[in-house]
């Protein structure tokens, strides 16, 4: 649409601002009341069976904790190409994500699965690192056998009015993931705003982010459905004014088969059926998976299993 | 991927309808002296939902009469705080009974369960809970020391919201100390009678409310009754003419809620997602049968060209079909002969030279169906913005300054309901000031609450109902 077509050809702080300010507004209240309707949508049978497969094929498997260890993971990788052992026809889930100490480790764990690693990179949660340093954090992941990172904005900068900065930071940290894919993680619930969300997502897509992220899961609140509507409005915008299309990624606090089914009535209902597919739309989670599991047995078994039949991660 | 929702229906289970419905007449059915029936449908899959007895003019007598004797030796003697006892109790079994309400309005009525569910049923609640908390409190509404009911209300409701306009009447009638004889639709009878069951369950004294069920007829010899103190009507502008006529000059007092022709002011500062989700719910909300719709839309010409094709897209996503299905966002046209009058005035546009779409949608092939229209290239002379069309069929128009904008939005008989959106203050209270209508919505659309009054301007009636100034039309 006119207003994303438009973006200013030399990137100065001034003109970012201008163009970041010149989108049209988010109304908290509309936002959260469409959220809210779609959330009303009564995904049954059939189509649930297939909202849940959807949802595992997009999961990213994520253990981001301090207490992570090499056994941990490759646990984890474990469960990522074969998500229920019992179970052949469950498809295996997105990505693993991981800390970039550990890709080597989940790169070795998940060789020939087709399951991919995702790195956590740039000094997250906090992004407050020099830039050098979140580089190299990068270009090691990468170099390690990242397909992806995840890299989080500097919201200081951000928030003060400096988009040159984290607009650079971006495109800096694109060069440095060479062939890996790049997801920018907004952290929204640090931006308060839906305004701020809007304006966050189009600064990261016109600074080359192949999928822009809502939040670590380490701060609150995280991939609130209004958040994630306002999200997938911009990548649609974005899809519109220039044909391409970014995927968008919810993390944090998506814990339930109904929470992920809820994501995905808002992919379908927002951006469109064309995001309904794991390069377009992951879901950052560690719990999520089985729940999903869960669900997916008591529709094809029609008994519901108990949480020891699922390994713990 | 196409992520395809399976049917996910309410089920009927709930709703036990009966073969033949009869008159609530001073605490009790019975059938109707002349032995009439009519027979209602669900406009869904046209359907025989059942059959209604039809009141002649000796069953209004008697439920003039019964209401009378109610008011002169029970309610009107009543304290405030025990009447609002019984409207608690009404509203707590309303509550609880809400699935079953809400599943048999869509039946009868054809809006989508999504609606009865989440807006009319709680709403409905709401109503009596609110006015049974004034029903106490009347001496402190500012309506003078010591407000007195006005008597027996004759009351006549349409058939796009039957249970809540039926609140909307009974609610503040009763808090007030008045009794009613109320007139369900012809199209939708069948909650008003199970609110009838309500009040025997609640145990509220016989005579206090009344439902006489039939046609036209049946309203003209309630509203021309000449035992009741007060007429209060919703429904076309065409028939309020008429009931003022036969009112002027009785010392009733009347109440009319009318026609409208809502504008919706989309300025090029809106937010213009939101907006395009207010425009919608504007006019497909109830498929477009809601006297107060957003049914003429004013976009700023500087962002009409982004605006519309985003529109257009919203409306392809609206899912239109069986009225129980929870996913259905549009449901069935209440009746044949409200189809054939959107037709034919949807038709009138085409003709004047105006561009007309509709999303791809495959409409059932039995029931009475409409798909959602945009009507492009409309201009202030053309019927369809001029004319309520009270049907998903929304006229576009562009304006290019505030000033053009108030001026075509005021430039209509009607004055009901306009919406404003901006993100700039001061050009909201500029032009809401400025606009001649009953309620004006600020960046949202048809937002009801029992606390805020609601009515029009001009031909769209006089008189408010909701809130504390509802009050004032029950109390002399």
């Amino acid at each position: 649409m006119s207003h994303t077509a438009t973006a200013p050809e030399a990137t100065t702080n001034r003109a970012l601002r201008a163009f970041l300010h010149g989108l049209p507004g988010v109304d908290e209240v509309g936002a959260r009341a469409r959220a809210q309707d779609l959330a009303t949508r009564s995904i049954k049978t059939t189509a649930k069976a297939q909202a849940i497969d959807l949802a595992i094929s997009m999961v990213d498997l994520t253990t981001l904790e301090g207490a992570d260890t090499p056994g941990k993971v490759r646990a984890l990788c474990a469960k990522a190409a074969l998500p229920d052992p019992a179970d052949r026809t469950v498809p295996r889930v997105g990505a693993v994500c991981v800390y970039p100490d550990m890709v080597a480790t989940a790169v070795g764990a998940l060789r020939g699965t087709g399951v991919g690693v995702a790195s956590v990179a740039t000094a997250f949660p906090a992004g407050r690192a020099p830039l050098e340093v979140k580089l190299a954090d990068t270009r090691r992941a990468v170099a390690d056998g990242a397909a992806e990172i995840d890299m989080v904005i500097d919201r200081g900068a951000f928030l003060s009015g400096d988009y040159l900065k984290v607009h650079d930071e971006i495109t800096a940290v694109k060069e440095a993931c060479g062939p890996a894919h790049l997801k920018v993680i907004l952290e929204t619930g640090e931006l308060v705003t839906y305004d701020n969300v809007r304006r966050a997502s189009h600064l990261a897509i016109r600074a080359g982010a192949d999928f822009i992220k809502t939040s670590t899961g380490k701060v609150a609140p995280a991939a609130t459905p209004p958040v994630v509507l306002v999200m997938l409005e911009a990548v649609r915008d974005h899809h519109a004014a220039t044909g391409a299309r970014v995927g968008v990624k919810p993390a944090g606090g998506i814990r339930t088969t109904k929470d992920a089914i809820r994501q995905l009535v808002l992919v379908n209902e927002i951006a469109g059926p064309a995001w309904l597919n794991p390069d377009l739309f992951r879901i950052g989670a560690s719990s999520l998976l089985n729940d999903l599991l869960m669900q997916r047995t008591r529709l094809t078994t029609g008994t519901y299993p108990g949480p020891d039949y699922y390994t713990q991660d | 991927m196409i992520f395809e929702y399976a049917p996910a229906p309410e089920s009927r289970s709930v709703v036990t309808l009966r073969e033949t419905y009869d008159l609530f007449v001073d605490g009790e059915f019975r059938p109707a002296e002349g032995g009439e029936y009519l027979t209602t449908l669900n406009p869904a899959d046209e359907t025989k939902l059942a059959q209604v007895a039809v009141a002649g003019e000796a069953d209004v007598d008697r439920a003039v009469a019964a209401a009378r004797r109610a008011h002169e030796t029970v309610w009107s003697r009543m304290s405030g705080a025990e009447r609002g006892k019984y409207l608690f109790r009404v509203a707590r079994i309303i509550q609880e009974r809400s699935r079953e309400l809400a599943v048999l309005e869509s039946m009868d009525n054809g809006k989508p369960i999504k609606e009865t569910r989440d807006v009319d049923l709680p709403l409905v609640a709401a109503h009596f809970f609110y006015y049974a908390g004034w029903a106490d409190k009347l001496r402190h509404a500012g309506l003078g020391p010591d407000p007195r009911p006005l008597g027996v209300a004759a009351q006549v409701i349409p058939w796009n919201f039957p249970l809540l306009m039926l609140a909307w009447k009974i609610a503040p009638a009763l808090a007030t100390g008045n009794t009613v004889v109320l007139k369900p639709a012809e199209t939708t009878p069948l909650t008003a009678l199970v609110f009838a069951e309500i009040c025997q369950e609640a145990d509220l004294p016989p005579g206090v409310v009344n439902i006489l069920t039939g046609a036209g007829e049946t309203g003209r010899a309630l509203v021309e009754h000449p035992g009741t103190d007060k007429v209060a009507f919703t429904g076309s502008t065409e028939v309020g003419r008429r009931i003022a006529r036969s009112v002027a000059g009785t010392g009733k007092r009347l109440t009319l809620e009318l026609g409208g022709k809502g504008a919706n002011i989309v300025y090029d500062d809106a937010a213009i997602d939101q907006a395009v989700e207010g425009i919608v719910s504007g006019i497909f909300f109830n498929q477009g049968h809601v006297c107060c719709a957003g049914s003429r839309l004013l976009v700023q010409e500087s962002i009409a060209e982004e605006l519309l094709p985003r529109l257009r897209d919203r409306v392809a996503k609206l899912r239109l079909g069986d009225p129980l299905d929870k996913n259905t966002d549009i449901g069935a046209i209440n009746s044949a002969a409200q189809l054939e009058r959107i037709r034919e005035l949807t038709d009138s546009g085409a003709e004047e030279g105006v561009e007309r779409w509709s999303p791809p949608c495959d409409l059932p092939s039995t029931g009475y169906w409409f798909a959602p229209t945009l009507l492009t290239g409309v201009s202030q002379a053309h019927r369809v913005a001029r004319e309520e069309i009270f049907g998903p069929v929304l006229s576009v128009l562009t304006f290019r300054t505030p000033e053009e904008a108030v001026a075509k939005a005021n430039n209509t008989p009607y004055g009901l309901s306009a919406g404003v959106w901006t993100e700039k203050g001061s050009r909201m209270l500029w032009t809401a000031e400025r606009l001649r209508a009953g309620v004006i919505w600020s960046n949202t659309f048809n937002k009801f609450d029992p606390t805020s009054p609601f009515g029009g301007y001009k031909e769209s009636g006089y008189g408010r109902e909701g809130g504390r100034h509802g009050l004032e039309a029950y109390l002399g």
